[in-house]
């Protein structure tokens, strides 16, 4: 069987990488992906300790984090169009009105 | 049979994504992306997370991602002029990607984890969780239908053009 530990281990590399994803990329978009790997990342975690304590509560809390996440990109995706409306682009380096 | 499924699944989703966040094409991101989320549907299937299993690929694979594309085709990026990126980014990127899955790995490594799962295994079939759904956790399934409600309203407001 397979312990525990590596599919912790599995799903923080995927944090990882998202974090990684976050402070590489320029485009808002592909930002915004790499969000989404970090919350699955995390529901990873939880249905895989859901699993291994015998209960459910992990799997009811994962499909919670889908639901916020499926929230979560409607909004973000609405503010990236209004920016790419009102600065037509949509690289975050372009974005520096608040920068000193 | 089970160990050799959840390494294929695993090194497929970790690559997916390596490979997400380094295309340049955001469309290509989206593919990996979607190919991520298969992965890890087939690690929850593993998991016996079947309901969950079948939410990831409707929800994520489905309709995020779908959206994801939608908005890239309504903005019609123009082609990604070639910039001076600097050193600099690439690297405390990666420092910060390896010195977290170093970190965590430790952690995860170091705590006394079940080494194999819970006896009587729990399923979770679409009638399991929806018992525990429509049970014990009545209110924040309610709650976050307003979520959902709040977030629709938002989109509406923000994507709607101004009147002069």
């Amino acid at each position: 069987m397979i312990p525990l530990e590596h599919w912790i281990i599995v799903s923080s590399c995927l944090f990882a990488i998202g974090v990684a994803g976050v402070i590489l990329r320029r485009n808002a978009l592909v930002v915004y992906m790499s969000l989404e790997m970090i919350l699955n990342a995390s529901n990873l975690a939880l249905v895989a300790a859901s699993r291994y304590n015998g209960n459910l509560d992990g799997q009811v809390f994962a499909f919670f984090t889908i639901a916020v996440a499926a929230a979560e990109v409607a909004v973000g995706l609405a503010i990236i169009v209004a920016l790419f409306r009102l600065k037509q682009t949509v690289q975050v380096s372009d974005v520096t009105t608040l920068k000193l | 049979m089970e160990n050799s499924l959840f390494y294929f699944f695993s090194v497929a989703m970790l690559s997916c994504a390596l490979l997400t966040i380094t295309c340049k094409n955001p469309v290509s991101s989206v593919i990996f992306l979607v190919l991520a989320f298969f992965s890890m549907a087939g690690l929850f299937v593993l998991l016996n997370a079947f309901f969950l299993a079948a939410v990831q690929v409707l929800v994520y694979a489905g309709a995020i991602m779908v959206l994801f594309l939608f908005v890239i085709m309504l903005l019609n990026l123009p082609a990604e002029e070639k910039r001076h990126r600097g050193w600099f980014g690439g690297a405390a990127s990666i420092f910060v990607m390896v010195a977290l899955m170093l970190e965590l790995s430790f952690v995860a490594h170091h705590e006394k984890l079940a080494s194999s799962p819970a006896s009587p295994g729990i399923d979770g079939t679409t009638e399991d969780v929806g018992m525990v759904l429509f049970s014990r956790y009545m209110l924040p399934f309610e709650v976050a239908s307003l979520l959902l409600l709040a977030a629709m309203i938002g989109v509406i407001i923000l994507s709607r053009k101004e009147k002069k």
